[in-house]
């Protein structure tokens, strides 16, 4: 391929079908799709899972699964026509011109080999040799912001956290300097600082590479924040694309309203009005679509959009495939926004929580995953639990069930009784009022057994129901999370993620709860599905009166849903404090980096706080404020040397920080960080 | 539009046939299944109903015609005492038949016992019983026969007991370590939360989901066990005469080879080899069908 004639873009896709061949036919997955990515441009490509993006990513290199096929169309990679390359010219093509970084770094990296190797062997197959390979390698590796290379080199990929794997899986697809680089949910499996880490990287690598780029994703913000243009898929074509600012502020399509809807913007909060889903699902692959794809899903659809496809209209630089796209907008919503009003907290705290710790022992090193938490929690209160990932979160959580004991000393009082450290001696009814909400559906249910039976289980045992009675509080259940009879009979399985995780809340809730720890419940879901389990779980705690400690990655979603918010860091507390409070600031500074971090949809871009390095090991934690390694408002020694405490600020929120309460609110009034 | 309301879940987002059709389904795909499977069919057919084809009465001896070779008559021959070889071969897959999968049957409730055990309660009890069992794992077979013949005395019970317990702790091994992998799943903390039983965690919640490795390791054994039955009955430990046991038979003749008598052993030994083979191949299509 001769570079220096480059063609005008980078990538080309025209009228391309492909299909995967299931059960001997041939279902459509992707529908005459065009687009182009200009040299140089970031593309990104968004919609629900299952719409086709990886199919696209995979399509673009000819690595379709063997059952997939290309059923028509052209693919023009800098103007050379992919489908015409045989077998040698592709693996050319692949080794030298296309890069691919996958979701889960574990995909490209090999666990048995150590990193530094699979780095050599990429500059080997391209012919470079000696010394001049562990150069490349060390210098690769600095580019990706790795800071010690030498010592990453001789570690095997475990050795790694998830972003550093990342980092050297965006490596080695830079490694020969491609020129189309395809990104497929690069950072979906990172919490947000880490993902915030990656992102900057992918952005200074562009300018420095001039790579042209597909950025598959789910997660809008990110993708408003990484592209030049986006293309919005819906069963396998686009229905719209343009640049990222003007589709994301004035979208023209329904299905782009209703994406964006989906999601808890600008701060808001559960009382504020309910989020709004879509209803339905994707059409499934392969299925006959006469008129528009979206049509049983938009409340604008009439008789003609069911019986013929609308045409991409061309609205000047922006495309839509609706016939109505002047008025998407006033697509009506689909869940009412009202909502019930907020039950008045009572007074007395359903949970007490004093001086809890957790000290593992890792390799004969004390760990303390969990140091000296106290916090309240009121009757139908949320308490939000954020932090990065190894911070303690899901540690905290444990404890409270009773599944891991705590250290002797702490203790843990449920409606004013205090509750044994181990779950074998706590009472029926202590177990019955504190339950939980798995991340993972497929760990969380035994896939042996029936959704009746996983339920009805958890009803026998905790409400004590049996025979008709039972049959009737499960019914009642089954409706309260919106499944229905149909889903009986059928094991986990053959159920999609979302309705998985309504079984996991309707057997969380079966003994009448007091208390739900819901562990990161929506990170799996799409958030056409988020959206409607979040709603779930805001309408079913002013019914019941229930308190919820809830864990996630996703601010937003947090404080949505927050009444209050404790923000851990190598298991202690750095700040708690009303949600609103804690969220507007003046803040903790580590909590002002986790906020900033967060990419946001309406491209406000504010100075970004960057939290440089790797969170200490838990092990072996700065002395001090254990902080301050990574510190961006580090006021000094008095840092390093004593550890601040955890102060009282303004009645109920508390900052373990040396710095006085007015002068983050001075310092922190300087770099106005957006709400997330 | 009223069509429009709260994400109504729909049946079609309900999919797929069950696990246990789809391995039944890929299981009649494999042609290693399916010839394993025919070739341990004829030897089931041959024990349940042998006696009615055998052309001859495999116990009743005719001295006159003792070790006749193979002909149209008799058409593997006789042996010493003019039986004739063939008959026996049919009538021989009975006790084998019956012993061995009666072994593997104790070798599995037991294994499966000590293996959800051991992984569920880990820590104390493993350590003991996995101690235990590598030591016991450590006797040869032959000792731990001849150690229950003592005890027990030659029958066919005495050779249920032994290989069931010889292989328990191969067994046990294998759910140990796949209940192991199950216990850091959530819905066994879930099972906790719900104060079950350590009894129904483990043969309610965790055994459905380990059924799949025990198969295979089952089904494997199955192999060794028969192997092991002819042996211990070659060396006199295991089934005793007038069976027509192969490996019995191949004991009482195999002293003729040198006569030239080859046929007295030649047709049980290639019997136990097509048992053992077939049930290894069913074995193979079994491992295949639950692995992919
Ligand atoms: N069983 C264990 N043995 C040793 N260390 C553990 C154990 N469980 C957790 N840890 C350590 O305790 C610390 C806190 O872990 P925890 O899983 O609670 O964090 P988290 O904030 O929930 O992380 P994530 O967001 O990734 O789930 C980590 O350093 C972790 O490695
Ligand atoms: S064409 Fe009709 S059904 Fe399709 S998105 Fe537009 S209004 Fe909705
Ligand atoms: S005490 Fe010092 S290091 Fe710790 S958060 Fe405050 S300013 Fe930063
Ligand atoms: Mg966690």
């Amino acid at each position: 391929m001769t570079k220096s004639a480059k063609a005008e873009n980078a990538l080309e896709l025209r009228d391309l079908s492909v299909a995967y061949r299931v059960a001997g036919r041939n279902r459509a997955v992707l529908r005459n799709l065009s687009l182009n990515i200009g040299q140089g441009e970031a593309y990104g490509l968004v919609g629900e899972s299952g719409c086709g993006k990886s199919t696209v990513a995979l399509t673009v290199v000819r690595y379709l699964p063997r059952n997939g096929s290309i059923t028509g169309g052209a693919i023009s990679l800098d103007g050379q026509d992919v489908m015409k390359l045989d077998a040698e010219a592709l693996r050319r093509a692949r080794a030298e011109s296309v890069s691919m970084v996958y979701q889960d770094p574990g995909k490209a990296l090999n666990p048995s080999i150590r990193v530094g190797r699979q780095l050599t062997e990429i500059f080997e197959l391209g012919g470079i040799t000696g010394k001049a390979v562990e150069d490349r390698a060390v210098a690769m590796l600095n580019r990706v912001r790795i800071s010690d290379p030498t010592s990453v080199m001789q570690r095997y990929p475990h050795q790694l956290s998830g972003g550093m794997q990342q980092r050297v899986a965006i490596a080695m697809a830079l490694a020969n300097d491609p020129s189309m680089l395809i990104l497929d949910e690069p950072t979906t499996g990172l919490d947000a600082t880490v993902e915030a880490e990656v992102l900057d990287l992918i952005a200074q690598l562009r300018q420095e590479l001039s790579a042209s780029i597909l950025f598959i994703s789910h997660n809008l913000a990110v993708v408003s924040n990484m592209c030049d243009r986006v293309g919005v898929l819906y069963a396998g074509m686009l229905v719209e694309e343009g640049p990222t600012e003007v589709v994301f502020n004035d979208p023209r399509h329904p299905y782009t309203v209703a994406l964006l809807r989906c999601l808890p913007r600008g701060g808001q909060r559960k009382d504020q009005g309910r989020l709004d889903t879509i209803p339905g699902f994707l059409p499934g692959i392969g299925v006959d679509i006469k008129g528009c794809a979206f049509a049983d899903r938009c409340a604008l659809a009439d008789d003609r959009c069911r019986s013929e496809l609308p045409p991409l209209y061309d609205l000047g630089g922006r495309l839509s495939r609706c016939f109505y796209h002047e008025k998407a907008q006033a697509l009506p919503r689909a869940t009412p926004s009202d909502v019930a009003p907020a039950p008045k907290a009572a007074a007395v705290p359903v949970l007490r929580v004093a001086g809890l710790n957790k000290t593992y022992s890792s390799h004969g090193h004390a760990l303390r995953a969990v140091k000296d938490v106290s916090l309240d929690l009121r009757p139908g209160e949320t308490l939000g639990l954020v932090g990065e990932s190894g911070s303690g979160k899901t540690t905290f959580a444990r404890l409270l069930l009773g599944l891991v004991p705590p250290d002797d000393g702490g203790t843990i009082v449920l409606e004013g009784k205090a509750l044994a450290p181990r779950l074998e001696n706590r009472s029926d009814d202590q177990i019955k009022a504190m339950q939980i909400v798995f991340q993972n559906p497929d760990s969380a249910l035994n896939r042996s057994h029936s959704i009746r039976h996983l339920i009805g289980r958890a009803l026998k045992r905790l409400a004590g129901l049996s025979g008709k009675a039972l049959e009737a509080r499960l019914n009642d259940l089954v409706r309260s999370v919106r499944l229905t009879d149909r889903h009986l009979a059928v094991k986990p399985r053959q159920l999609s993620g979302g309705l998985k995780q309504r079984v996991a809340i309707a057997r969380a809730f079966a003994g009448d709860p007091r208390i739900v720890v819901c562990d990161e419940p929506t990170s799996a879901l799409d958030v056409s599905v988020q959206a409607a389990i979040l709603n779930l779980l805001a309408d079913l705690q002013s019914k019941e009166d229930v308190s919820y400690i809830f864990i996630s990655h996703d601010l937003a979603v947090v404080r949505y849903l927050s009444d209050k918010i404790a923000v851990l860091y190598l298991g202690r507390i750095m700040e708690l404090g009303p949600s609103e409070d804690v969220f507007s600031g003046p803040h903790h500074p580590y909590t002002e980096a986790l906020l900033s971090a967060v990419p946001k949809l309406d491209q406000t871009e504010t100075a970004r706080i960057r939290l440089d390095g790797e969170i200490p090991s838990a092990t072996n934690p700065p002395s001090g404020c254990v902080f301050h390694t990574r510190c961006p408002r580090k006021i000094g020694a008095i840092c390093e040397q004593q550890e601040p405490p955890l102060s009282e600020a303004q009645p109920g929120h508390s900052i373990r920080c040396h710095i006085p309460y007015e002068e983050l609110a001075r310092l922190q009034k300087e770099v106005v960080t957006e709400p997330a | 539009m009223s069509a429009v309301q709260t994400t109504s879940p729909t049946p079609d987002d309900t999919r797929k046939r069950g696990p246990l059709a789809e391995v039944l389904l890929s299981l009649l795909r494999s042609g290693t299944f399916l010839t394993g499977f025919a070739i341990v069919m004829f030897w089931v057919a041959c024990a349940l109903f042998g006696e009615h084809f055998a052309p001859y009465d495999p116990l009743a001896d005719d001295i006159i015609n003792a070790l006749a070779p193979p002909s149209a008559e008799h058409w593997f021959g006789t042996d010493q005492i003019g039986r004739d070889v063939f008959s026996r071969v049919i009538v021989g897959s009975r006790d084998i038949l019956t012993v061995a999968p009666l072994a593997t049957l104790l070798a599995t409730v037991a294994g499966t016992a000590l293996g959800l055990l051991t992984g569920y309660f880990r820590g104390l009890v493993d350590d003991v019983v996995s101690r235990i069992l590598e030591a016991f794992m450590a006797i040869p077979v032959v000792i731990v026969a001849l150690l229950a013949i003592v005890a027990l005395g030659t029958s066919k019970t005495t050779v249920i007991v032994v290989i069931g317990l010889s292989f328990a702790p191969i067994i046990a091994r294998t759910v140990r370590s796949a209940v192991l992998a199950e216990r850091e799943l959530d819905y066994v903390a879930a099972a906790q939360l719900r104060h079950e039983s350590a009894a129904h965690t483990m043969f309610v919640e965790i055994l459905p989901n380990v059924i799949p490795p025990i198969l295979v390791e089952t089904t494997v054994r199955l192999g060794y066990a028969i192997f092991a039955v002819a042996t211990l009955s070659f060396m006199g430990f295991g089934i005793q005469p007038p069976s027509p046991d192969w490996g019995l038979s191949i004991s009482n003749n195999y002293g003729m080879i040198g006569g030239g008598f080859w046929w007295t052993v030649l047709f049980d030994a290639l019997a136990i080899a097509s048992l053992v083979i077939g049930v290894n191949l069913a074995a193979d299509g079994v491992h295949g069908a639950l692995n992919d």
